[in-house]
């Protein structure tokens, strides 16, 4: 298991340098200078020089790139343009709301997905098999966004039950997990989980349709084992997929939360990373995806880790 | 003897089999669900294209005394946007650019992608290596990040989201192709054509084209309903189309100040989002089923 580990963790580490490199060319395919953003419209030409030495944009790419990276495995991603406040605290500060709202999403999407890939599986083509399959494709084609939208719509504006946006009664910067606070993650955690849901119920309910139709399955009805047994053993023989597919679903949620993110103003990493978009602060939409994307490949390593734990084939592979 | 060669010879013409796309073609027809998304697709292209030709409103021309009328409001059957803009014309003119923002990456990335999976696929070794390590490190995104990452940094319009949107999915479409060449390549027919002289362009294009291509075309009409929901999305957060031009997501975006006046006539855009979206995916599910292929 350790070696397989470390196997895995080598691996990582060419994905790791390429996903910095990704975020720090991001910066200059941008049309523009990028100073244009903190550089007044009638700034003389000796003051563009001069922030352009301060933040290093006359050196080389190469070597702009190895100096950012060196800072960056010292947890200095430079500072925010707009505000001046570090990057690395900024966007950790955010991705804390982000992952509070997917972890809500994911216990919604999960459970959902889960049972009614079970279900649907179990009882293939049935009409519950087909309730629970027009559900799975509905969640995976809806836009997200406008989910969102006409959640509010019904359950803010018309029935006035729960707040349209925000993330609680004391601003962004307090979340607690009191009813006054859980008010405002109701919407935008549905809102997230019904693609998660979708895909679950979709992986699920195929790997229980193939399951059951091995022979195995066959062999322990024979041997007389009771149908609740059998199922354990179902469940035992999807987990692996079903865990992969999860573990990379929770990472699309973190990253790419900046939709919903907007409709609710909910103060996470997609909000961060809308107005650095907006405000062009390049520094800062350079942290926010380069922390963001590293969050994901480490979330992928772990997947990969526990499938090898609980599916020992998967280690000789 | 020859009796039973006479009416073997007979029966020949009966069990004659069908092509294959014949068959594939046969059973998606005999689909309900496929058919009636195929035919609220065509119907949803058609209104787009002929959209000056169906006696609309001007979907640009606005009035201040007309804004935000109801649903059923005569004149305006679907009501009026935030500018008075009559929401019908609108969503039917907005399908132009919609359509085309959401469907080219999908065809964009399906011509790159297959050009290079077949490529990796076919020729394996060092090439493969360096193709498919370099798509690794685009699955190292989460596919919204990576689009709004690229599109935000090339900065607004429609082009760019268009090319941010292919450089999303030309790395999924490249998976997908380069594992069914995989698999097709050491089939026997492939040899035969290695060994009667068939150099290698002719072998990938004339015998494994074909053999990759449908599986990897299902891939793609599935795509077609995120593109769809991105783009639109990308358009929402205003990366996309500019104002006054009619778009689904951008409609969406601008009626979203709207929700406290008139809710249900902000959302009618997301409903085309949603169809066209919905209709893919279930398109994509019959012609899987139809060919066989397992997913």
């Amino acid at each position: 298991m350790l070696v397989y580990i470390a196997r895995r963790i080598v691996y990582v580490i060419p994905i790791v340098i390429s996903v910095a490199l990704v975020c720090f060319l991001l910066v200059h395919i941008t049309p523009g200078d990028p100073l244009v953003a903190v550089l007044p419209a009638d700034a003389s030409q000796e003051l563009a020089a001069q922030l352009r030495t301060a933040y290093g944009f006359d050196r080389p790419l190469p070597v702009q790139f190895g100096l950012w990276m060196w800072r960056a495995l010292h947890g200095d991603l430079g500072s925010s343009i707009a505000t001046g406040r570090p990057v690395l605290s900024e966007v950790l500060r955010a991705v804390g709301n982000t992952v509070t709202l997917a972890i809500a999403a994911a216990l919604i999407g999960f459970t959902l997905g889960l049972l009614f890939g079970l279900i649907a599986g179990y009882f293939r083509d049935t009409w519950v098999d087909k309730v629970a399959t027009s559900i799975a494709i509905a969640g995976v084609s809806v836009p997200h966004y406008w989910l969102g939208m006409v959640l509010v719509i019904i359950f803010s504006v018309q029935l006035n039950w729960l707040p349209a946006v925000g993330a609680g009664p004391g601003g962004s910067g307090s979340w607690g997990w009191d009813w006054e606070h859980m008010k405002y993650l109701i919407l935008p955690a549905i809102t997230t989980s019904v693609i998660p849901m979708g895909i679950v119920t979709r992986t699920v309910r195929a790997l229980t349709g193939d399951i059951l139709s091995q022979d195995f399955v066959e062999a322990l009805r024979a041997k007389g084992l009771r149908e609740l047994d059998v199922f354990k053993h179902v469940i035992k023989n999807a987990a692996p997929t079903a865990l992969a597919v999860m573990g990379l679903q929770l990472g699309y949620m973190l990253g790419g939360s900046i939709l919903i993110e907007t409709v609710f103003s909910w103060p996470g990493s997609g909000l961060l990373l809308n107005s650095a978009i907006f405000q062009r602060d390049l520094p800062l939409l350079q942290g926010t995806i380069l922390v963001l994307a590293l969050f994901f490949v480490a979330l992928n390593l772990l997947v990969d880790i526990a499938q090898a734990a609980i599916d020992p084939r998967i280690k000789r592979g | 003897m020859t009796v039973m060669s006479d009416t073997a010879l007979q029966a020949a013409p009966a069990t004659k089999a069908r092509g294959y796309w014949a068959t594939v073609g046969r059973r998606i027809s005999r689909d309900k669900v496929s058919m009636v998304c195929a035919f609220v697709l065509v119907l949803i292209f058609l209104s787009a294209l002929c959209a000056p030709w169906l006696g609309l409103a001007d979907p640009y021309q606005g009035s201040m005394i007309r804004r935000l009328r109801h649903i059923g409001t005569p004149n305006y059957p679907l009501g009026t946007d935030e500018l008075g803009r009559d929401m019908l014309a609108r969503l039917i003119y907005g399908g132009r650019l919609s359509l085309i923002i959401g469907i080219l990456p999908v065809i964009l990335a399906f011509m790159i992608g297959t050009s290079l999976g077949l490529v990796a696929g076919y020729v394996g070794g060092r090439l493969n290596t360096a193709i498919m390590r370099t798509i690794d490190v685009f699955y190292a995104f989460p596919s919204v990040l990576l689009a709004i990452a690229i599109s935000g940094a090339l900065g607004a319009g429609i082009v760019n989201s268009i090319v941010s949107l292919t450089i999303v999915f030309v790395p999924q479409i490249t998976r997908v192709a380069e594992s069914v060449t995989t698999g097709v390549r050491n089939m026997d027919f492939v040899e035969a054509a290695r060994a009667s002289g068939a150099g290698p362009f002719t072998i990938m294009r004339v015998h494994m084209l074909g053999n990759v291509l449908g599986p990897i075309f299902v891939y793609a009409t599935g795509l077609i309903s995120v593109s769809m929901i991105l783009a639109a999305g990308l358009s929402f957060l205003g990366l996309g189309t500019k104002p006054p031009e009619p778009e689904w997501g951008l409609m969406l975006n601008t009626l979203r100040t709207a929700i406290y006046v008139n809710p249900w006539v902000a959302a009618l855009p997301g409903v085309m989002i949603f169809a066209v979206s919905i209709c893919f995916n279930l398109l994509s599910d019959g012609m899987r089923s139809a060919m066989d292929i397992r997913n």
